[in-house]
């Protein structure tokens, strides 16, 4: 019985993964083998599609085409890396202070800025896209980077996760450095952030995920496509050039996953931290 | 005297912030929360006319309904599948953190570089289709029968179970060993201890949970849109689909009552969550 229920975690683990390894796949084939096997959606031919793990002769031509041939899909690449680097240096810059303040200081009105933070962390890209535009638009900030990246690095996330490290550190340690006469900032850059390190990590591993696969607001705010981020780009690759979206997938996915893997074990606080309760 | 130096240093840290967040989100949405009372052609003041039209309005009918019937669907769905898994894995703790990186995968995954799998498994001639011919199942059109709702059940609940799952994990850790020791010295089946135990011990958290597992709910959107682009089956259009669209023809008036309605709902569901945390703090 004990058994069975391992088989079915595996199998539950295995099917979360797969696209992985089907993307990995999709990207060591030559086009001749990925047609082949699409060919029913491709061509309306009969039968099924089908899919292997192992191609049958490995290639990294996908890729070099991709890398060598494709000078739009670097254009694109750059913006992403433009995006995700932008917003995150600007919410360290801004919302680790912030996060302090508001753990460490007691004021008044402190409460109703928190439940304002926690309102905005939630609120769905949907409900704020039409302030967001009218914004921007006065702003001059339409179908531009900067018009995608200042929003994002005052999102109250970092904030809010970041804060609840920073919440738990013991006040006692704070008042032996003021009693030896250390001001404000001392405290927060020489015990504040490397005590809450841990926390700002997980807001930048989450983060990282999150703008890396940013797809609404470009999609909204951006209309010139040398702006476009890849998430924008992999989309518009029709299914006849299969081979090569693969590799680009492929290309996408990497970075994400090695955030993922250097970073898990923050990933998991950080997404722990958004549940414990105040 | 020092509350008010204690404000002041709280200030200087929190400043930056807060004015940024002013400028771009708060004020912004202040605007719209006017202007939905608002005609935005003639500037008139309109009263309850913009909420009275997206309410009478079939396409956010449509949309407002498949978004309720699909938060209705998927997430009991989720709530019990994390749970289960989580159970079974902290029953074990071998290749515990291996198991638990395999669910949570999903999460780090860029939606643009799985589109083209999702292309692929729900093709009518495609590979989920495949598989259910291997036990003589008849094929499902997706993309074009209400079986599309199911493509939006199927993307969620991919990316949102390691989450769970690590929520539940962190849940159930916190439970006491030693009451689990004794309720076994006293006969108790595993059964028994997991209706008696774990269950009442994961009360807490299960509302949090469900209100986390709703707010990503709202990105499903993103799979909906790369899979099906602008008007999806009508099973899988969603206020999110209807937003973009109202978007894409500028219908200013609409937008701004409805970011006020979905607004409102979603902060009811806020304050309750946190009314639940301070009751249990």
């Amino acid at each position: 019985m004990k058994k069975l229920w391992s088989a079915v975690l595996w199998l539950l683990a295995l099917i979360c993964v797969f696209p992985i390894l089907f993307v990995a796949a999709g990207s060591l084939m030559g086009s001749t083998e990925v047609k082949e096997l699409l060919g029913p959606a491709l061509s309306g031919r009969k039968g099924y599609v089908s899919w292997k793990l192992f191609p049958q002769y490995p290639t990294l031509k996908s890729y070099v085409e991709l890398l060598v041939d494709t000078p739009g899909f670097f254009v694109m690449l750059w913006n992403s890396v433009k995006i995700t680097g932008g917003v995150l240096a600007g919410q360290l810059l801004v919302g680790v202070p912030a996060a302090w303040g508001l753990a460490r200081f007691s004021f008044p009105g402190r409460k109703a800025v928190f439940t304002i933070y926690i309102a905005l962390m939630m609120m769905p890209f949907q409900v704020m896209m039409l302030s967001n535009y009218l914004m921007l638009d006065r702003l001059g900030l339409l179908d531009t980077l900067a018009g995608i990246i200042l929003p994002a690095v005052f999102s109250t996330f970092p904030v809010f996760i970041i804060y609840r490290f920073f919440e738990g550190l013991p006040e006692a340690l704070m008042e032996s450095a003021r009693l030896d006469g250390a001001g404000e900032w001392i405290i927060f850059w020489k015990i504040g952030i490397p005590l809450g390190s841990p926390g700002i990590i997980s807001a930048m591993v989450l983060g990282f995920l999150e703008y890396w696969n940013l797809l609404e607001q470009p999609m909204a705010f951006l209309k010139t496509k040398e702006l476009w981020p890849l998430s924008l780009f992999l989309p518009s690759i029709d299914m006849k050039q299969a081979g090569g979206a693969f590799a680009a997938s492929a290309v996408v996915l990497f970075p994400a996953l090695m955030v993922f893997l250097a970073g898990q074990d923050y990933l998991e606080q950080g997404i722990i931290s958004t549940a414990v309760k105040e | 005297m020092r509350k008010r130096k204690e404000a002041l240093k709280a200030l200087m840290f929190l400043l930056p912030s807060a004015a940024g967040v002013c400028l771009f989100w708060i004020i912004p949405y202040l605007d719209v929360i006017k202007r939905s009372f608002f005609s935005a052609v003639s500037g008139e003041f309109m009263g309850f006319h913009n909420f009275r039209t997206i309410f009478e309005n079939q396409a956010f009918r449509l949309a407002a309904g498949n978004t309720l019937r699909f938060f209705g669907v998927c997430i009991p769905i989720l709530v019990t599948l994390s749970l289960l898994v989580s159970v079974l894995l902290t029953r074990e703790q071998k290749y515990l953190q291996l198991k638990k990186s395999l669910f949570l995968l999903p999460m780090a995954i860029p939606v643009a570089s799985v589109v083209l799998i999702w292309k692929l498994l729900f093709h009518s001639q495609g590979l989920l289709n495949h598989f259910l011919s291997l036990f003589s199942v008849e094929g499902v059109d997706w993309m074009n029968t209400e079986a599309s709702f199911w493509v939006l059940i199927i993307s969620y609940i991919w990316r949102n179970l390691g989450y769970d799952v690590v929520l539940w994990v962190a849940g159930i850790s916190g439970i006491s060993a030693s009451l689990y020791e004794a309720a076994r010295v006293d006969g108790a089946g595993e059964w028994m201890c997991f209706w008696k135990i774990t269950m009442p011990n994961l009360m807490g958290s299960l509302f949090t949970i469900v209100v986390l597992s709703l707010l990503n709910g709202f990105k499903v959107f993103r799979e909906a849109y790369l899979v099906a682009g602008d008007y999806p089956q009508q099973d899988m259009y969603l206020l999110q689909h209807l937003f973009n669209n109202w978007y894409r023809d500028l219908s200013i008036d609409k937008m701004a009552a409805a970011a006020v309605v979905t607004g409102a709902v979603i902060m009811l569901l806020i304050l309750a969550l946190q009314r639940a945390w301070a009751k249990e703090a």
